[in-house]
C-alpha cells in the first residue's frame, strides 16, 4: 500500500520538527496541531509554524525487544519520550547508543534518519530521531 | 428514566480457537446471551457490536450487519451497527446502549463483542493493536502499545518510587483467578518472579506483564421492558455507565503516569449509581498491561492501591477483589470483546453463579473499560438492589 | 574567486576493525593494515543513507556560518549511493535543511569525485553572480562485495561546504582532468561495484592525480614547499601517501588530511573530508593543495589559501570532524551485515 501523499504531507514536520506555536496562549505545540487545547477557538487561524531545536533530555525511555517489522534490523532499539528545550514532550527513536547506557534526564538532540522504507520499491520516509549528545 | 438490567449473558471461550471465525464467535455468544435471557430473535430491537480492528484483522469491515445475517435474523431487519472506541470498543458499546435503552428508543438491545486476533501472526496483531495509538507520531517512529506502556511504568518508577513488584503482582493475580474461569485463554498460575523474568517485550516489561493476543466474543442482552425483565431468571441491574477521555498520546499529557479520564469516568460512574467506592465488592479494570492496571487502581485507591496490593487484597476472597474473571491478562484478550466480557463476569458474579472464584456476598461491580492508555476510559457499575 | 564560506563533515558511529573482516575471509590482517594502511572504517547505521548523511553534514556548516538559509541558491549533492536512482537527494535536502524553495539543485554521479563536481558548479555560479551562496556536498554510503579487497575499505561519512563570495578559505584556482579509464565500476541495477584490481593505480588513480596536481602548481607557479597542507582522494591509507610523495610533499603536510587509515574511504566524500579536518586547525594564510579523485576517471584540483576571517569563524557551532571519529561504536562482522543490509530478509 503506497502512502505517498499521506506521508509527503507531513514531511516538513517530520524531517525539522516543526511544531505549531499558538499565538493567543503562546503554547508551543509539537505535533503540529491547528487547534490550541487551552485556547480552542481563540485560537482558530493563531496557530503559527515554529521549528524545534531538537535539543531535549529525556523524560522516559524503553528498550524495544518486540519490535515492529519495519524496525527489525534494528532491535533492541531506544524509545523514548524527549522533554524539548522549548517545552512539548516528543516521541522517538534514540539512536547510536549502547542500550543500557539510557537513563532518564540525559541530554540528546534531534538526527535526521530513515524511519521507514515502503519496500523495496517504494518511497523512503525520513523523520527526527535522536541522539545522546 | 427508565431502569436498565442485564437479563442474558453469553461468551465464547478466549483462547486461540483455530477452528472458529469472527461470524462463528459472534453469533456463539450472540445466541448463548440469548438463550440465557430465554429470548427470542424478535424480542430484540437492535444490535450494537463492538469490535476494534476487523477491518485489519481479517480485511472485513461492516460486521455488524454481518454477524447479524449469519446469526440467521436478516429477514427481521433489526438495526445493526458496530461501535469502535479502540480496545474500549465493548464498553463503549454497552455504555451507547444503556443510553438507548434508558431514553426509552429501544427497550431490549443485544450488545455483543468480538476480535477474531489469530488469523494473522503474531508480529501483524501486535501492528495492528498499536493502531491504537497516534499513527503518525508514535507508531511511525517506531513505538508499539507495549513500549507506550513502557514509557509510562519507566517514568513511574522514577517519579512515584514504585517498584517493579507493585505491578508485576498483577498478571499473578489474574493468572490466579483465571485458573478457576473456565472460558479463560489461561489456566496456569504464575509468581511473580516469572513475570519479571519472562522474555523482555519492552523493558521493563516482559511478556506476561502484557495481555495475550485473543479470539474471542461476549454478548449481553439488556432491556427495560417490565415483563422481559419480570421472566429473567435473575436479572442484574445496569445503575449506570459513564464515559471520558483523554489527549491520544502520552506526549500530550501532562504527566504521563496518571488516567485522568480513568479518574472522571470512575467518579462519575460511581455517583451515577449513588455508590461510594467502598460499596463495590468487585472490579473488573483493563489490565492489557499490568503497569496501566496499577494506573487505574491508583486512579480508583489512590495512596492506599499499593498498600492493598502489599496486603494480598486484590484476590478474590480477600476485601477488594480485582479481575476475579482472570482479567484481559489471563482471561484473554480480544480487543472489542473484552468490555462487553466484563458486564459477563459481573453479571455471572452478582448472581452468584461464579463457582470457585465466587465473591461472597456481592451486590456492586464496577467495571472499567479502557482504550489506549488512559485515553478512552468507560466505567459500569452492575448491581443488585 | 569564489571562497568557502563554512563546512562541516558527519562521520556515522558505527565502525568495523579490518581485523574483523580478515577473521572471516581467513586473510591476515597485517597485510590491510601494513599494506593497504587501513585500520578501521566507518559503518552506516541501519537508518543512514547518503541523504542522512548529507543532511548532518550541511546542518554542521549551516550552523558554523551563521548565514541567513534564504541566502543558499543552490544545492548540489554529489555521491555513487544516492538513496534513489530517480527523485534527487538534493529536493530532499531542500526541505529537511529549511532552504528556499526558489534554488537551483542537481544530484552529481562521477565515482569519487562528484562531491567536488559539486563544488565547482557552485563556484561558477558564485562567481558568475547567479546565486550568492551554494552548498556542494560529497556523501557515499559504499558497498565492496563480500570478501572483496574494497570490504575494508568502503564505508560511509559526508562533508558538505558552503562556497560565495566572501568566505574562510578562498579557492584560488580550480582545475580538472578527464579521461576515459575503466578502472572501476558499477553497471546499472548492480548492487556491488566491480573494479581492474591492480589496474586502479598506475593507470588510473596515480596518473590523474598526480596530473592534477603537477597541473595545478604549474598553472599556480607553485611548488610542494609552498604549501601548508595537501590532501588527496584516499581509497586507502597508501596511494595518497604514496602521491603525496611522488609529488615531494612532506609528511607533516598530508598526515592531518589522511583520515582513510581509521575511518575508510568514504568515496565522494573522501578528500572533501580530509580538507574539512585540515580547515578545522588552519590558520590565516595557510596554503592547501586539494585534490580529488573518481573513476572513470578523472580529478578535480583545488589551490586553496585561508584567510583572516577563519579567526572569527565559529567552528565550534556544530560537532567537529575529528570528535566525531574519536567516538566509535565498534560492532562485530554480524552486526555489520545486518547493518549493511546484507542480510536476505523473508520476502526478499
Amino acid at each position: 500500500m503506497s502512502e505517498v501523499p499521506r506521508f509527503w504531507r507531513e514531511a516538513k514536520h517530520r524531517y525539522r520538527l516543526v511544531g505549531t506555536r499558538c499565538e493567543n496562549c503562546n503554547t508551543l505545540y509539537f505535533p503540529p496541531r491547528d487547534i490550541c487545547p487551552k485556547c480552542r477557538r481563540e485560537s482558530v487561524g493563531k496557530m503559527r509554524e515554529e521549528e524545534l531545536s531538537g535539543e531535549g533530555e529525556i523524560y522516559s525511555f524503553t528498550i524495544v525487544h518486540d519490535g515492529l517489522e519495519q524496525f527489525k534490523l534494528q532491535v533492541p532499539y531506544v524509545m523514548a519520550l524527549i522533554k524539548t528545550k522549548e517545552g512539548p514532550l516528543v516521541t522517538g527513536q534514540i539512536v547510536d547508543c549502547d542500550p543500557s547506557e539510557i537513563k532518564i534526564g540525559m541530554n540528546v538532540r534531534s538526527v535526521l534518519r530513515k524511519v521507514r522504507t515502503e519496500g523495496k520499491s517504494g518511497i523512503l520516509q525520513y523523520g527526527y530521531k535522536f541522539e545522546l549528545k | 428514566m427508565r431502569d436498565v438490567y442485564v437479563v442474558g449473558v453469553g461468551t465464547t471461550r478466549y483462547g486461540e480457537l483455530w477452528d472458529q471465525s469472527l461470524r462463528d464467535l459472534a453469533s456463539e455468544a450472540g445466541l448463548r446471551a440469548l438463550v440465557d435471557a430465554g429470548l427470542k430473535a424478535e424480542d430484540i430491537d437492535a444490535l450494537y457490536g463492538a469490535n476494534t480492528s476487523s477491518g485489519q484483522f481479517i480485511d472485513q469491515e461492516h460486521i455488524a450487519a454481518l454477524i447479524s445475517d449469519y446469526s440467521g435474523i436478516s429477514e427481521l431487519g433489526i438495526p445493526s451497527i458496530r461501535i469502535e472506541a479502540g480496545s474500549a470498543s465493548g464498553g463503549a458499546a454497552l455504555h451507547q446502549a444503556f443510553l438507548a435503552v434508558k431514553s426509552g428508543q429501544y427497550d431490549t438491545i443485544a450488545v455483543g463483542g468480538v476480535e477474531k486476533m489469530t488469523d494473522v501472526p503474531s508480529e501483524v496483531a501486535n501492528e495492528i493493536i498499536g493502531g491504537s495509538l497516534d499513527a503518525e507520531w508514535e507508531t511511525f517512529l517506531g513505538a508499539t502499545e507495549p513500549s507506550i506502556a513502557a514509557l509510562i511504568a519507566r517514568r513511574h518508577e522514577y517519579d512515584r518510587g514504585v517498584k517493579r513488584e507493585n505491578y508485576a503482582i498483577l498478571p499473578v493475580i489474574s493468572h490466579k483467578h483465571a485458573s478457576m474461569n473456565e472460558t479463560s485463554h489461561f489456566k496456569n498460575v504464575i509468581k511473580i518472579d516469572d513475570v519479571i523474568n519472562a522474555s523482555l517485550v519492552a523493558e521493563p516489561l516482559t511478556v506476561y506483564d502484557t495481555a495475550p493476543v485473543s479470539d474471542g466474543a461476549s454478548a449481553v442482552i439488556i432491556t427495560s421492558d417490565k415483563k422481559k425483565i419480570k421472566s429473567a431468571s435473575n436479572p442484574i441491574k445496569i445503575k449506570s455507565s459513564s464515559m471520558a477521555n483523554d489527549f491520544l498520546s502520552l506526549h500530550d499529557r501532562n504527566r504521563i503516569d496518571t488516567f485522568k479520564a480513568v479518574k472522571k469516568s470512575t467518579s462519575k460512574a460511581l455517583e451515577g449509581a449513588g455508590i461510594t467506592l467502598e460499596k463495590v465488592d468487585g472490579f473488573e479494570i483493563h489490565d492489557s498491561y499490568s503497569i496501566a492496571g496499577l494506573i487505574q487502581l491508583e486512579e480508583l485507591f489512590g495512596k492506599e492501591a499499593l498498600r492493598m496490593s502489599e496486603n494480598g487484597e486484590y484476590y478474590y476472597d480477600s476485601s477488594c477483589p480485582i479481575n476475579v474473571s482472570g482479567g484481559l491478562k489471563a482471561h484473554g484478550n480480544p480487543l472489542g470483546a473484552t468490555g462487553v466480557y466484563q458486564a459477563v463476569e459481573a453479571t455471572i458474579q452478582l448472581r452468584g453463579n461464579a463457582g470457585l472464584r465466587q465473591v461472597k456476598d456481592s451486590r456492586n461491580f464496577m467495571i472499567h473499560n479502557m482504550g489506549g492508555l488512559g485515553t478512552t476510559s468507560v466505567t459500569t457499575i452492575l448491581g443488585v438492589e | 574567486m569564489s571562497s568557502i564560506v563554512s563546512y562541516g563533515s558527519y562521520v556515522p558511529r558505527f565502525r568495523i576493525k579490518a581485523e574483523e573482516i580478515a577473521r572471516i575471509w581467513g586473510e591476515n590482517p597485517e597485510n590491510i593494515k601494513g599494506g593497504l594502511m587501513i585500520y578501521s572504517k566507518s559503518v552506516p547505521g541501519p537508518d543512514e543513507d547518503v541523504l542522512t548523511i548529507s543532511a548532518e553534514a550541511a546542518k554542521n556548516a549551516i550552523k558554523r556560518s551563521g548565514i541567513d538559509k534564504s541566502t543558499i541558491g543552490a544545492i548540489f549533492v554529489g555521491s555513487e549511493s544516492h538513496p534513489y536512482a530517480v527523485k534527487p537527494t538534493a529536493s530532499i535536502l531542500v526541505e529537511a535543511l529549511g532552504l528556499p524553495n526558489s534554488i537551483h539543485s542537481a544530484d552529481y554521479e562521477f565515482a569519487c569525485k562528484a562531491g567536488t563536481a559539486a563544488m565547482q558548479n557552485v563556484m561558477g555560479l558564485v562567481d558568475s553572480g547567479m546565486i550568492e551562496n551554494g552548498l556542494a556536498i560529497g556523501a557515499d554510503t559504499s558497498q565492496g562485495a563480500p570478501g572483496d579487497a574494497l570490504e575494508y575499505s568502503a564505508s560511509a561519512g559526508g562533508t558538505a561546504y558552503i562556497i560565495g563570495k566572501k568566505g574562510i578559505a578562498d579557492i584560488n584556482r580550480t582545475y580538472s582532468y578527464t579521461t576515459d579509464t575503466p578502472d572501476f565500476w558499477r553497471r546499472e541495477g548492480e548492487k556491488y561495484p566491480s573494479h581492474g584490481g591492480r589496474f586502479t593505480g598506475e593507470p588510473a588513480y596515480f596518473k590523474h592525480v598526480l596530473m592534477g596536481a603537477k597541473k595545478m602548481m604549474e598553472m599556480q607557479n607553485t611548488k610542494p614547499t609552498d604549501y601548508d597542507y595537501a590532501v588527496f582522494h584516499q581509497p586507502n591509507g597508501k596511494f595518497p601517501t604514496r602521491a603525496a610523495k611522488m609529488l615531494g610533499f612532506k609528511e607533516e603536510q598530508v598526515k592531518d588530511g589522511l583520515l582513510t587509515p581509521i575511518i575508510g574511504n568514504t568515496y565522494s566524500a573522501s578528500m572533501m573530508i580530509g580538507l574539512s579536518a585540515i580547515l578545522e586547525k588552519s590558520e590565516p594564510g595557510d596554503r592547501i593543495l586539494a585534490v580529488a579523485f573518481g573513476s572513470g576517471a578523472g580529478s578535480d584540483a583545488f589551490d586553496i589559501t585561508v584567510n583572516d576571517s577563519i579567526r572569527s569563524f565559529n567552528k565550534n557551532a556544530a560537532t567537529g570532524v575529528m570528535d566525531q571519529i574519536n567516538r566509535p561504536i565498534w560492532v562485530d562482522y554480524a552486526n555489520y551485515v545486518k547493518y549493511r543490509g546484507k542480510i536476505l530478509m523473508r520476502g526478499e
